[in-house]
């Protein structure tokens, strides 16, 4: 088995054929395995760590789509039916349904999807992981007409990945949360990044699609938020749009599984307050 | 001999308005009449299921469907309804609404009503929206109420015009399920902006279907309509008739796939065209139609632009049902798709080595149509489709699917397609998908919102809180709501797949 990182291969947990709601129009979206936060929120946090190979699933697995060889576990994905016991048993929020790709390979994989697709989006766990990987497999999709977007959580320094953001259409930026204290609640990890820095340098290289705040009012400091981040954005890119999505409690699993859906109510009158600190392109989702 | 007992029963039907129970009695009359030689043969497959004509009736007095010039008509107006040409849109509503009622068709009711936006654009330059918006929801109230049938089409696109847009505004304001609209679309021609307000329409009243302009311009050129359930035919023309090879009930009866292509589809295939020619003849030589109506008389049809439909139906199961010891699936399995491509070129070359009589624009040759179904259909699905709960995992292998198989049918097939109801979000992304499906080789697809009122049942439109009067017993405006009901429980079409939900 190769290892992740050599080679420029990546393990994807999963690939959506058309994505509605990952940017612009009908798009390809890929999910990495992996990720640098643990945020109390996670709707998908079996992508937050790379399989460690314990085999706790394998035992439970109803349809012996698991097993153990040389150490690994490995996924049978003619057996499986989705049933994601797996997932559910996991102890280090992982998945075993994962596959290694490389650029070339992914991009044999989601090529047949081209003709009904404006481009792909990379999300998942964070993409900002595997910036070697996003930037050979952006320029491949670019050679065939489709834009590449990716999710980012802003954990890494942009500025370092000059050739990345080159390749790359745009970055939709989850600005988890601004105070020190509320950022390392809610995602496990330091704040230890100039989010302000990194905006700018977006802007400048014309790279940043949309802002994104995912909206509660125990876990994350929104009011805050908005008025810092406005004040980080200069007045030429006032027009920069600011998604606002509405904390929903379907999926968690995490720390906040027990905390409500945000209502419709509180969701308007956080639009009304991007919209007084001067927000020209607010979407509420 | 006519069928007392069937007659009294319409006649004292409580559950038929007056006028259902008009055309049910005139059906009883018609029935009564044996002009058409049916011979032993052609009975055993009608009798069988394998043969149906679709309660065409048994001697035939006016074409299945019939598709009026109606530009000419607003261009000459018309001497026989005492209409003069109208001059402004006042004057071309009343027009339409009068001649609307005086064209016939296997429904007795219009089942198409003209390229509307390109009819109405010229009339409107004078009104603002709002006066244009207002006479358009009556019109189509007055449409919906009166034909009370949901086989009725109308057509708009594939140019942008205001009309365009009002129509569309109209028609979302009302959702009703008459008329059917179908959006022409052509990527070179029509705009984004336009498209995406047809797919903002139809995920709010399952209204415009898309039509792939491109590939539906070979059989006539510009001059083809889009009427009743996804009909490509001649404007100007029609069709005369339109029988279906139901290929479900074929393969039940054959002993092996080599019997069923060698010996039974040859057999049956040649005794529809036979069937169908008897139903032309009679109907150009005998009923009188051709002789006498006024659609005739001001050029507003001609004879030689109609055609005989050749109907395929049930092409999932009867692929199911001859590969069942391999246990192979129609939709899943390469194998059963493959077996379909091979039955289906071999009906496309049988069907095409039939001579069609009065059928000059289609080369006198029957053209094939992949046949939405009816009521009665168990366990048949509509045309190529495949089965509820048998769809591909992934939307775009579905409709590479299609693709493989609309080719066949250049007078008409679809799909439908329930999509999740958060897209009307990103209407960018359905345009997307459309213009990947058509540039694959879709020839046309409609769509609903996955939790709307009005569903498409087989082509046409139902709506759910209509099947639930009908299921109580109440007396229903539509006669589409009779025929949908049941075909919504026995098809399980709540099932379908909702598409676009990631």
């Amino acid at each position: 088995m190769e290892e992740v990182g050599t080679n420029n291969l990546i393990y994807v947990n999963k690939i959506i054929p058309v994505s509605t709601v990952d940017g612009p129009g009908a798009r390809t979206a890929i999910f990495v395995q992996g990720c640098n936060l643990k945020c109390a929120y996670c709707h998908n946090p079996e992508t937050i760590n790379v399989c460690i190979h314990c085999g706790v699933c394998v035992k439970k697995c109803p349809v012996e789509a698991l097993s153990i060889l040389n150490k690994q576990v490995i996924w049978d994905e003619k057996k499986c039916v989705s049933c994601d016991t797996c997932i559910n048993v996991c102890p280090h929020l992982s998945s075993p349904k994962v596959k290694l790709y490389s650029p070339e390979t992914l991009l044999e994989d989601i090529e047949d999807n081209f003709p009904f697709i404006r481009g792909i989006t990379i999300s998942g766990g964070e993409a900002t992981l595997y910036p070697e990987f996003i930037t050979k497999l952006s320029s491949l999709v670019k050679n065939k007409g489709k834009t590449v977007l990716i999710d980012a959580n802003g954990k890494i320094d942009f500025s370092l990945y000059p050739k990345m953001i080159e390749n790359i259409d745009g970055v939709m930026l989850d600005i988890k949360a601004w105070d020190e204290e509320v950022y390392e609640n809610l995602t496990e990890n330091k704040r230890d990044i100039d989010i302000c820095k990194n905006i700018k340098f977006l802007l400048e290289k014309n790279k940043l699609y949309e802002l994104r705040l995912v909206c509660e009012s125990e876990w994350v400091d929104v009011l805050n938020t908005l008025k810092s981040l406005k004040e980080c954005i200069p007045d030429d890119y006032k027009n920069i749009s600011l998604k606002l999505i509405t904390y929903r409690n379907h999926s968690s699993k995490l720390r906040m599984k027990d905390t409500p859906t945000t209502s419709v109510e509180q969701m308007k009158f956080y639009e009304k307050y991007a919209k007084d600190l001067g927000y020209k392109n607010i979407i509420v989702r | 001999m006519i069928n007392k007992e069937a007659v009294y029963s319409t006649l004292t039907s409580t559950g038929l308005t007056h006028e259902q129970k008009l055309m049910g009695l005139a059906k009883h009359a018609e029935n009564s009449l044996d002009v058409l030689k049916i011979s032993d043969k052609m009975q055993y497959y009608f009798d069988n299921g394998s043969i149906n004509d679709l309660f065409e009736g048994g001697a035939p007095y006016r074409p299945r469907y019939i598709m009026p010039d109606y530009d000419k008509f607003i261009k000459n107006g018309s001497e026989f309804l005492q209409i003069t040409p109208p001059k402004d849109f006042d004057e071309l509503i009343f027009a339409l609404m009068t001649i609307y009622r005086h064209v016939p068709s296997i429904t007795n009711f219009p089942v198409y009503l003209g390229n509307l936006d390109y009819m109405i654009d010229p009339f409107i330059e004078d009104l603002s929206d709002e006066e244009v918006i207002k006479k358009l929801k009556l019109f189509f109230n007055y449409l919906d109420r009166t034909i009370t049938d949901s086989f009725c089409h109308a057509n708009i696109g594939p140019k942008e015009t205001r009309a365009g847009y009002l129509i569309l505004e109209a028609e979302s304001q009302l959702q009703n399920a008459v008329p059917n609209f179908t959006i022409k679309y052509d990527k070179d021609i029509t705009s984004n902006k336009f498209a995406k307000k047809a797919i903002e329409t139809s995920l709010i009243c399952s209204n415009p279907a898309i039509c792939n302009h491109k590939a539906n311009l070979k059989p006539y050129g510009d001059g083809y309509g889009i009427s009743s359930c996804y009909n490509i035919l001649p404007v100007a023309g029609g069709a005369y008739t339109l029988t279906r090879i139901t290929l479900t009930k074929l393969a039940e009866i054959a002993d092996s796939v080599d019997n069923f292509m060698d010996d039974l589809l040859p057999e049956v295939i040649e005794l529809i065209g036979d069937y169908m020619s008897q139903r032309i003849n009679f109907l150009v030589e005998k009923s009188g139609f051709f002789q006498s109506s006024f659609l005739v008389k001001e050029g507003l049809i001609y004879r030689d632009r109609f055609v005989g439909m050749f109907g395929v139906t049930g092409v999932a199961e009867a692929v199911n049902t001859l590969l069942k010891d391999k246990n192979l699936v129609y939709g899943t399995d390469k194998e059963a798709d493959d077996l379909a491509i091979k039955i289906l070129d071999r009906v496309e070359m049988l069907v095409n080595k039939l001579d069609a009589p009065y059928s000059e624009v289609n080369d006198g040759k029957f053209i094939l149509h992949a046949q939405v179904g009816l009521d009665t259909d168990i366990g048949v699905t509509s045309g190529v489709r495949i089965p509820v709960g048998s769809e591909p995992e992934n939307f775009l292998d579905h409709l590479r699917h299609s693709a493989r198989y609309h080719k066949y049918f250049p007078s008409g097939v679809g799909d439908i397609f329930p999509i999740a109801s958060h897209v009307d979000q990103n209407k960018d992304a359905l345009l997307d998908v459309v213009k990947g499906a058509f540039e694959a080789g879709v020839h046309y697809m409609s769509f609903y919102s996955a939790d709307t009122d009005l569903v498409r049942i087989t082509g046409y439109l139902v709506k759910r809180s209509e099947m639930e009067k009908f299921r109580n017993d109440e007396v229903v405006l539509q006669n589409t709501t009779h025929l949908g009901t049941p075909n919504y429980e026995v098809n399980h079409l709540e099932e379908r797949k909702v598409r676009m939900a990631d």
